[in-house]
């Protein structure tokens, strides 16, 4: 592949999207695992794929070009968000409930599309797996700017959401608008799950968010420790995934989780080892 | 200005049951106020009213001077609550992350910690004397550690009023008695005012400057000398049936 990244530009442009989706997606789950929200990325990656899935449904049915269905995609996940923020106000004491709400109504409305626009084979496989040669150049760009933006939002605001993640009554008595801050936060997940729905597919774009967490924090000592690890991990996992996906002809979402699941296995046996247990308190 | 906190009448109720009944409560800058009462008596409750998260039925409030509707200085109250001690202890933040919380708010939207801010923290964590464990995970701390980081958490944004919900639940004993001595430290040396939460009535004694009893309407109210004086029939009227009075030898 590496011969061939240099070759292909669709090739580098795939590459260089994963290595950015490698860095937001475990950036914004690390935000996620620690404030049990995993399964909203599910729930997201869902509406996403209904909002391709009416991308595509009007590409096909009235030849309305909408550049890519990336974009709409992108708006359906968006609404999603602040949908399952209303959600969770309505049903405050059974919050988890907006998780299966929004989920199945994303199932439907994407079955719907799809039954509508005559089934769309090819394209829907790559979105429902990931794809390791997708990537257009208009997705391309908008990737790196969604990467661009989510950096600097979550950077100027990251002591916020980190008070925020860490207590939540304690923020509020302080002052910090809560509310706000995490309506803001769950658009930001929306951005990021329409965003890497390109190369890990929609049915495992949750993973990528959370497994390369999950391995972080057996070792990390600090949270933003956690976060960089979980970066790193994160981008080992797509970066391995994606060349392996490339020469054994597998969808890329595939490899990625198994990568992602490895590494968090080595993660677990590591923080058994009596080296990295020296030190630790009982 | 002498009082800190100055509640006036003030009621409360939830479900149409009276929690608060007519409360009337001033506490002056400097002291040391333990607040004690039984379970149920509404004293979580009255915390908060004081911090602004309950609204109370009727009633006025001034904090340092000024009506809840116009105080805006929220970073010269501090408080450590009683969940601080049940919080997810799996939560992979190093000591200096949480007490760097604590400045959150001070610092402001958009605005990073500069390289004072930092000096700060660190000297909030020497103050309740957990430099040794600063870049440590909080999880791996013992309850009485983790409770000396909240403190330094509240400590860090150098409020003028310190208010503490039963902090000490869950810690063992010697640990609560440093604990207190910590507590009478800052309320001494760095002149805090307090407002201790708690059960421990052998303690409250010999550090409080000031006893307050709640149990819907405020029983008593006054220097800890006067509230050791109290006789067994008004300690029973106090907690609404009959105690037994545990005295603390220290």
């Amino acid at each position: 592949m590496i011969a061939d990244l240099l070759e292909y530009d669709f090739l580098r442009q795939t590459f260089i999207t994963g290595i950015l989706i490698g860095i937001i997606a475990p950036l914004l789950g690390t935000f996620i695992v620690v404030r049990r929200l995993s399964l909203i990325a599910d729930a997201l990656s869902h509406v996403t794929l209904a909002g391709i899935a009416f991308g595509l449904f009007l590409e096909k049915k009235f030849s309305i070009m909408i550049l890519s269905p990336i974009y709409s995609g992108l708006l359906f996940s968006v609404m999603g968000s602040i949908f399952i923020e209303k959600l969770r106000s309505v049903y405050k004491a059974y919050q988890e409930l907006a998780i299966p709400i929004i989920l199945s109504g994303g199932v439907g409305l994407s079955v719907i599309f799809i039954a509508l626009a005559d089934g769309f084979n090819t394209e829907l496989m790559n979105f429902l797996f990931g794809s390791a040669s997708a990537v257009s150049r208009t997705d391309f760009i908008t990737i790196f700017i969604i990467t661009i933006f989510v950096l600097v939002i979550i950077s100027l605001f990251y002591k916020e959401l980190f008070t925020l993640s860490f207590d939540e009554e304690h923020a509020k008595v302080s002052g910090i608008h809560s509310k706000q801050i995490h309506l803001l936060f769950i658009i930001l997940t929306a951005l990021v799950i329409a965003a890497s729905i390109q190369i890990v597919g929609v049915l495992l774009v949750s993973s990528l968010m959370t497994l390369p967490v999950a391995a972080s924090m057996r070792i990390a000592k600090g949270f933003k420790q956690m976060m960089f690890l979980a970066i790193v991990f994160g981008e080992l996992a797509v970066m391995i995934g994606l060349i392996a996906g490339y020469y054994l002809n597998i969808p890329p979402g595939g490899t990625i989780v198994v990568v992602a699941i490895i590494i968090l296995l080595i993660a677990i046996g590591y923080k058994k080892l009596p080296v990295a247990t020296k030190g630790a308190r009982t | 200005m002498n009082s800190i906190i100055s509640l006036q009448d003030i009621n409360f109720s939830y479900e149409n049951k009276t929690i608060l009944h007519h409360i009337n409560f001033e506490i002056p800058k400097g002291a040391f106020v333990g607040l004690l009462g039984p379970n149920g008596g509404g004293k979580t409750t009255l915390i908060k009213i004081i911090l602004g998260m309950s609204k109370p039925d009727s009633g006025r409030l001034t904090l340092f001077d000024k009506s809840l509707e116009e105080f805006k200085d929220w970073n010269k109250i501090g408080f450590v609550s009683q969940k601080s001690n049940s919080f997810n202890k799996g939560f992979p933040a190093s000591v200096y992350e949480v007490v760097s919380s604590g400045l959150t708010s001070k610092v402001g939207y958009l605005r990073f910690f500069n390289h004072k801010h930092k000096e700060k923290i660190l000297q909030a964590i020497d103050a309740v004397g957990m430099s040794e464990y600063a870049y440590e995970n909080i999880g791996n701390l013992s309850g009485g550690q983790q409770q000396r980081v909240f403190i330094a958490r509240a400590l860090v944004s150098e409020p003028e009023l310190l208010i503490l919900d039963e902090p000490t639940v869950g810690v063992d004993y010697e640990n609560v008695q440093r604990f207190y001595e910590l507590l009478h430290e800052l309320n001494k040396r760095n002149g805090i005012t307090l407002l201790l939460v708690t059960h421990d009535t052998g303690t409250m004694t010999k550090y409080a400057t000031n006893i307050a009893c709640l149990n819907k309407t405020l029983h008593f109210h006054g220097k800890p000398e006067e509230y050791e004086n109290l006789t067994e029939k008004e300690m029973s009227k106090l907690y609404g049936h009959d105690v037994n009075i545990i005295s603390h030898d220290h």
